[in-house]
């Protein structure tokens, strides 16, 4: 980016000075060249008033008045002899149809010849006449002129390429700590906000707009969450005094009658409708939740067995298989019965969508600072598409909305990892969904 | 059980009472902390039912007051407030159980008689006996009409906890955090299998089965009537 705003900038100025260069050089040229044809144009008139004596004089009196060497004339007879003027002989030059040429001047007084311009004309009676002009004056001041331009442009794009490859650092570094705020906020916390360097141009005008964007983003949020959750808390109440209504109802009704079973049908569906909003409630309390202070050093090794052992039973009543691959003793920190649910909550769902006959793996390793839970089955998977949306409340494929759940197993797993500052990855475990949980080791102690 | 009942909210002390009263248990009430205090104090109850946020007085304040003054009546602690934090916070400050409002009246019913229980239940038995079925605490053996049964570690806990609580129904919730000890809530309803490999090794092929399911509630080990 820099070297591309250097070159604009460069070629800017060399267009620029290019131009400064070439007009002046061309109003210079024009200049001697208006001169020379106004001085022709003199001293024809003499001539044609006065003939070849009057324009001798002419030329005397002009080759005298003008600085030495400024003015160049010459009058030859048909032979090109000189009959006055301050040159010695025709330049030895060719003659071009217009009658401008290009010479060069030799006389003892100067170190090098100096170039001179001029036109040739021809007068009535086959006399020739040439008016020029030396213009070493001029080449100096051109020269002159080419210095400085030349200086200038080096220095000009010197300072451009410095110039653009300091600023373009700088704009980095800050776009920079945006894209890495960025990435922290869609990791999950809307809390960091951009730095601002309080310079009050444009950058910080951006960071600023992003800031009170994100603001905006985090009170809506939390709206969002404490609507849900006055939702769930203020339906709950009426809920519960409708369900030991229906218990009440059920309890009288006379066992085996109709009317026993229609209230018991009734008191499971309100103690379902339960059962998801006490899931919600502890969904939204679990993600406004920091680190507890209960939080211990947990063995993930005896959780997940213990997790695996209360499945058991129903894996191998499924006709399922589990397979343990179980490294030593990884620890975690944290609440031994939250975690338990989100293991139990991952393996519920492998159980859920593996096949008979199929296999269930849960493996533990230690690797890098962190510890990995792996939950792996051989059901039918989850499309890439599908993996960020099983995490959502009451998401459901559409291939299980026929098998039992809520839609809440997978959202609660993933608030309680969430809240153990770890991560869950689903990958494709062919065939199959292969869950990965990794927590941070904690310090050692 | 003589039960004392603090709670604020008319709606759920009368719904306690009724069914407590429904199931043969004397219930006294209190509609603030303060008076739960006295009340607790000046009477001799079988076990204290505990809402955490009263007027007056928390629930919390009211069990460690009683503790304080070395009275042990079990409480169970009844709340709105059902996070790990807010259970571990109530059970350190002398709760003996914690029931999340709201709650399934047989749960409440079971706790309640698993707490009243357990005060006899410190008395170290070595053998617990129910008709034909025996369990020996030291050599950790299971024998029905003196035939032994195989049964793994956690089906023996399972039956012991069971048995310790013969006549009661225990619900699943207390089996996970007695039998498991682990809080948490199946997705699945994953103890009804431990249940029925116990029965088949306990009660296939015999007569009487003894480890009945108590519908919308729990289980429950009794003996043949």
């Amino acid at each position: 980016m820099a070297l591309n705003y250097a070159l604009l900038f460069s070629g800017s100025v060399i267009v620029l000075l290019g131009y400064i260069y070439w007009s002046t050089a061309r109003y210079m040229v024009h200049q001697t060249d208006a001169t020379i044809e106004a001085e022709i144009d003199g001293l024809a008139e003499g001539y044609r008033s006065g003939g070849l004596p009057r324009l001798s004089q002419l030329i005397l009196e002009r080759v005298s008045r003008k600085p030495a060497g400024m003015g160049v004339y010459l009058l030859t007879d048909q032979q090109l002899k000189p009959l006055a003027g301050n040159l010695d002989g025709w330049p030895r030059v060719p003659l071009s149809p217009d009658g401008w040429l290009n010479f060069s001047l030799e006389n003892g007084s100067m170190d090098k010849p100096h170039k001179a311009r001029g036109r040739s004309y021809l007068l009535r009676g086959g006399f020739y006449l040439l008016v020029g002009r030396d213009t070493f004056e001029l080449d100096k001041t051109r020269q002159l002129i080419d210095h400085t331009l030349s200086w200038g442009l080096l220095v000009t794009v010197g300072l451009a390429l410095l110039g653009g490859v300091m600023m373009s650092k700088t704009m980095l570094k800050r776009i920079d700590v945006i894209n890495q705020t960025s990435r922290e906020i869609i990791s999950g916390d809307l809390s960091r906000r951009i730095p601002s360097i309080g310079s009050g141009d444009e950058i910080d005008d951006l960071v600023e707009n992003l800031n009170q964007m994100l603001n905006q983003i985090e009170v809506l949020m939390d709206d969002v969450k404490r609507v849900s959750d006055n939702i769930a808390h203020d339906l709950r109440t009426p809920l519960a005094r409708l369900r030991n209504r229906l218990e009440t109802l059920a309890n009288k009704a006379e066992v085996n009658s109709v009317e026993h079973e229609n209230a018991r049908l009734a008191l499971e569906e309100a103690d379902s409708l339960l059962v998801t909003f006490n899931a919600l409630l502890r969904i939204a309390r679990i993600e406004s939740a920091n680190q507890s202070e209960y939080f211990e050093v947990i063995d993930l090794k005896t959780l997940v067995l213990d997790v695996a052992e209360l499945y058991e039973p129903l894996i191998e009543e499924r006709g399922q298989r589990l397979e343990l691959k179980l490294s030593d003793s990884p620890t975690v920190h944290g609440d031994r019965n939250l975690l338990f649910q989100a293991i139990a909550n991952f393996l519920d769902n492998a159980c859920k969508y593996t096949p008979r006959e199929g296999l269930i793996t849960i493996l533990l390793e230690a690797r890098n600072e962190s510890e990995k839970i792996i939950v792996a089955d051989s059901g039918p998977g989850i499309p890439e598409s599908e993996r960020e949306k099983v995490f959502r409340r009451f998401y459901r494929m559409e291939t299980s909305r026929s098998t039992q759940g809520n839609g809440l197993g997978l959202s609660l797993a993933m608030a309680i990892v969430k809240q153990h500052r770890g991560s869950v990855e689903l990958q494709d475990n062919n065939p199959g969904l292969r869950v990965v949980l990794s927590f941070k080791t904690p310090p050692a102690h | 059980m003589h039960i004392l009942n603090i709670e604020d909210d008319v709606e759920t002390a009368a719904y306690i009472q009724k069914g407590l009263t429904e199931s043969g248990h004397k219930v006294d009430h209190a509609k603030d902390g303060k008076e739960g205090l006295f009340m607790a104090q000046e009477f001799n109850y079988d076990v204290l039912i505990v809402d955490r946020m009263l007027p007056g007085m928390e629930g919390l304040s009211v069990i460690k007051e009683l503790r304080a003054a070395g009275d042990n009546t079990p409480a169970l602690i009844l709340s709105a407030l059902g996070e790990v934090d807010d259970r571990v916070t109530g059970l350190r400050s002398g709760g003996d159980d914690y029931l999340v409002k709201p709650f399934a009246f047989p749960e409440l019913l079971a706790r309640l008689e698993a707490l009243v229980r357990r005060t006899d239940e410190d008395a170290v038995d070595t053998v617990l006996k129910i008709a034909g079925l025996e369990m020996n605490l030291l050599s950790r053996t299971v024998k029905r009409d003196n035939q032994p049964l195989d049964l793994q570690p956690r089906e023996f806990r399972l039956l012991e906890y069971l048995m310790r609580h013969t006549g009661q129904v225990v619900t699943r919730t207390m089996l996970l955090e007695n039998v498991w000890d682990y809080h948490f809530d199946p997705q699945t309803n994953v103890i009804d299998v431990h249940i029925s490999r116990l029965r088949g090794k306990i009660d296939k092929g015999f007569e009487q089965p003894l480890l009945h399911t108590v519908r919308g509630a729990g289980y429950c080990i009794r003996k043949p009537t």
